[in-house]
């Protein structure tokens, strides 16, 4: 009854699971961003599968934005402000490897139990897609919770909303409006956060988010 | 097609707003804007008047607007007509009051955008034929008159009062959004049509209803919801605080006859009409309790305003207890009662609003206690204040009268009912009414004597001139409206019966214009009758005669002697019977229980050069035990949660991340 349409969709889905667990312990940020514009690859080509076998043109137009903003120009961006920044040394450890994979596959299983009892009626492909859409973006969360360093911050909610795009395509039904404006709206915070990492940077010489814990003085009351 | 025509109207008095915000600074300005409100509104009420007494059927409309699956629905029926007249007729009147007292605004800028957009947004609320319209325009409404309260924002009891109006608006539209909720169903056909047919469980149909009076109830003043009104009121400058309890009361009070009369259907339980009847009870004598303890002016009238709601409400009360028995006549007659008292109140609670706004102008003064003699100075205020005066204390053959006798005849037919309880509840009721109708009496007389009578308590009280004639037009346009409704009951009721056949399953009171001396008749020949004509007729005849015996037979040589000897011996006009001593024994008998009034006299002892002090201390139940509790409560909560505001990003972050996984545990394991 698996068809191959299904097998192809299933292991492009299934890739994202995988990398959003491999950029958890990313600890570099340029092997981070690598592994992002992968990411990002891995959504155009599912979108773009989804496209194929749903007959849906216009997640071609999707996937055509993810390629092209989110797996070269985002990077690009980013590339250019850690270098910018000169903080492409740095390391952003925070846990152990083996925790946070524990973790990562505990969320797995999380979305699993929940999605497919959920999506009982509907059809598989839709069903897996949706189980890993949540996989990513709790993955996503996972990662914005974990790290210091601002970069990363942004690394993880890009992942996180390239996971709730794969929930989009595979749900059918999702107008392109919607699509293009919420890839505006992540453009538009990429640039917002671009010159606030400039601007905090100049304030305090650090992106690290926890020497700007330290400069607010007021918390801890 | 009145409709559109109606809805346009209302878009020009929007525009009528913008145009006042670019040209505000013009002298011109506020005679152009209140000119042009006076006109749209005169149009408006001619073609209300028109539908309703054609008796023509109801009109729909709808409009790509607003939501996509929703559109605008708009209906022009009998009950809307009613309301329409009700609003516009205040409307024309303030605004004619406001040619001549809107010249002496300190900031145009502040009041005259936001006049005409009030007025739009409540003769939207009327038209609405679908939640999100009503709402909308429910909220256009509320925003727009906050904004009018906030006119002289930079006095801090204004700025509290604005503050207090809206959270209590926010409050009401919330219960409203939610009694809509319900109402629509699990499907969400939000147009009132749709609503009209959902069958709802009694659970969930009782629970609309109490939703219902929270949000219109706040609204409209119903006690507890109450607070936010006498400090608001008076707040905005006279001709709005004349719009906003003369009329946005009743756009509530539409709001809540709309709901459940119409929309709800006939009424499940016996109780829900109990439940009504008694917080209009309890309204009314609170209401004018308090107004008795106020000696600012405008204050007093807007606790008035709390107490005839009360009144209004009961009348509903009946209805709802009425039709919950299929008892139809008499519930056409309690719905009369109500409708009647809507328009009456609108009348004599405008015309005592511009009345004190005339009276503000001449001496800058709100407080009782620096007025006084302004009868002299201004004779016809004073005469049109009576007026209002006696018509608000249910004095025959003002228009008072009539809407209050027809609800105690409604209270008289509650013994047929089949429930005890109500049986019980409703001559409670109609006791309360009674007492609120007295303590109204004793507040009106306390409110013209202090004011008009005796002597200047101040300065700026003896330098009073008469106002000006757009003014005094606007107050005997309502004074006559208040003599001609009083005097000729009976076309007004057969004018409203299209609006209570509409309520009431098609049952009205009798048509009333075939009645011989157009005497009133609402239940039968042997039960009872009222001919305002009648009393009219006697009161003038007895007066005239009187005034021709006293002068024939009394001498008419003039006598100097000095001036009550006997009750005056100081001259100084401080001496003269205070508000605050007319109100002491009332506040005796009630307050002491009611706000646990307090007397202090502070007698220095001889040799002493101090002078001695007479304090009365009261507290405000509904405030106290109602109100601060939660306050309290909302301050200690947010004090434990500060701590949130100072947290680190990752924290943040942290927290949704865990509040996620939480949830999403909760699913798994709880299905």
């Amino acid at each position: 009854m698996h068809s191959l349409e299904f097998d192809i969709a299933h292991f492009l889905a299934g890739g994202m699971v995988v990398i959003s667990l491999l950029l958890l312990y990313q600890h570099r940020l340029y092997a981070l961003l690598k592994v992002f514009a992968l990411h990002s690859l891995t959504l155009a080509l599912a979108v773009g599968w989804q496209a194929y076998i749903q007959e849906a043109h216009h997640l071609y137009v999707t996937a055509g934005i993810a390629l092209i903003f989110k797996a070269i120009v985002i990077p690009a961006a980013l590339y250019r402000i850690v270098r910018r920044l000169g903080i492409h040394r740095t390391l952003d450890v925070v846990g152990g490897v083996g925790r946070d994979m524990l973790a990562g596959a505990a969320l797995v299983a999380l979305a699993i139990l929940v999605m497919l009892p959920v999506t009982a009626g509907t059809d598989a492909v839709a069903r897996e897609d949706l189980a890993f859409a949540l996989a990513v973006v709790l993955l996503g969360l996972l990662l914005m919770v974990n790290r210091h360093n601002a970069v990363s911050l942004v690394i993880g909610f890009m992942s996180l909303e390239n996971g709730l795009v794969l929930a989009a395509a595979g749900a059918r039904g999702m107008p392109l409006a919607v699509e293009i404006s919420v890839a505006f709206s992540v453009l538009i915070a990429l640039i917002v956060i671009g010159i606030f990492l400039f601007r905090i940077r100049e304030r305090f010489d650090s992106v690290d988010m926890q020497a700007m814990d330290a400069f607010r003085g007021e918390r801890r009351r | 097609m009145p409709l559109p025509l109606l809805l346009s109207l209302s878009m020009i008095l929007l525009a009528i707003g913008l145009y006042a915000i670019l040209a505000s600074r013009r002298a011109s300005c506020s005679l152009q804007v209140y000119g042009v409100s006076l006109v749209i509104c005169v149009i408006l009420l001619g073609m209300a008047l028109t539908h309703l007494l054609n008796a023509a059927a109801p009109v729909t409309l709808t409009l790509p607007l607003g939501l996509p699956w929703l559109g605008a629905h708009f209906r022009l029926d009998a009950l809307s007509a009613f309301f329409l007249i009700v609003v516009n007729l205040g409307g024309a009147v303030a605004s004619l009051f406001a040619l001549g007292y809107g010249q002496h605004e300190p900031a145009p800028g502040r009041v005259l955008p936001f006049y005409p957009a009030f007025l739009a947004g409540m003769n939207l609320v009327l038209l609405a034929d679908d939640a999100f319209t009503f709402l909308f325009a429910w909220e256009f409404m509320s925003l727009s008159s906050w904004a009018l309260v906030m006119a002289h924002h930079r006095e801090p009891a204004n700025a509290r009062a604005g503050y207090l109006y809206l959270v209590m608006a926010c409050l009401g539209t919330l219960a409203l959004l939610l009694a809509f909720g319900l109402l629509a169903g699990a499907n969400g056909g939000y147009d009132f049509a749709t609503i009209r047919t959902v069958e709802m469980t009694p659970g969930l149909a009782a629970l609309a209803l109490i939703l219902v009076l929270m949000g219109t109830g706040s609204k409209a003043g119903l006690v507890p919801l109450h607070v936010w009104l006498p400090l608001a009121h008076p707040a905005a400058p006279s001709h709005v605080s004349a719009l906003m309890s003369g009329v946005m009361t009743k756009v509530a009070v539409y709001g809540f006859i709309r709901i459940v009369f119409d929309l709800l259907g006939e009424p499940v339980a016996w109780w829900w009409g109990g439940l009504v009847l008694a917080l209009g009870g309890i309204t009314a004598v609170l209401g004018v309790l308090y107004a008795l303890m106020q000696h600012d002016l405008k204050r007093l009238l807007a606790y008035h305003t709390v107490e005839n709601i009360g009144i209004i409400f009961i009348g509903l009360g009946l209805a709802l207890a009425f039709q919950s028995n299929q008892m139809y006549a008499s519930a056409a007659l309690a719905l009369t009662a109500a409708l009647f008292h809507v328009l009456n109140h609108s009348l004599f609670k405008s015309l005592l609003f511009m009345g004190t706004g005339a009276v503000l102008t001449a001496t800058g003064e709100r407080d009782m206690e620096r007025l006084g003699g302004l009868i002299h100075p201004m004779p016809w205020t004073a005469l049109a204040f009576l007026t209002g005066a006696a018509a608000i204390s249910a004095l025959p053959p003002l228009n008072g009268f009539v809407s209050e006798w027809l609800t105690f005849q409604a209270i008289l037919l509650t013994p047929e009912l089949p429930q005890w309880l109500l049986k019980f509840l409703a001559p409670a009721a109609g006791a309360l009414l009674a007492l609120s109708a007295a303590l109204a009496a004793a507040c009106f007389v306390k409110a013209f004597g202090i004011t008009f009578l005796g002597r200047p308590r101040s300065p700026a009280a003896a330098k009073a001139q008469e106002t000006d004639r757009y003014s005094l037009a606007a107050l005997f346009t309502l004074a006559a409206l208040c003599l001609l409704a009083g005097t000729l009951p009976g076309l007004v009721i057969d004018g409203l019966s299209p609006a209570v056949g509409l309520l009431n399953g098609g049952a009205q009171l009798p048509a009333q214009q075939h009645q011989p001396w157009l005497t009133l008749v609402p239940v039968a020949d042997m039960k009872s009758t009222y001919n305002g004509l009648l009393v009219l007729l006697f009161m003038a005849l007895s007066g005239i005669l009187a005034a021709v015996l006293i002068h024939g037979f009394a001498s008419n040589r003039v006598r100097r002697s000095p001036a009550w000897d006997c009750g005056f011996p100081d001259a100084s006009p401080a001496a003269q019977y205070t508000a605050g001593s007319f109100a002491q024994p009332i506040r005796r008998v009630f307050g002491s229980v009611v706000f646990q009034a307090r007397e202090q006299v502070t007698m220095p002892p001889p040799g002493d050069g101090r002078a001695a002090r007479f304090e009365v201390k009261m507290r405000d139940p509904v405030w106290d035990y109602g109100y601060a509790p939660i306050t309290q409560a909302v301050i200690a909560l947010s004090k434990r949660f500060n701590n949130l505001q100072y947290l680190t990003i990752r924290r943040y972050l942290s927290l949704v991340f865990g509040a996620l996984v939480l949830l999403l545990l909760g699913i798994v394991l709880w299905r």
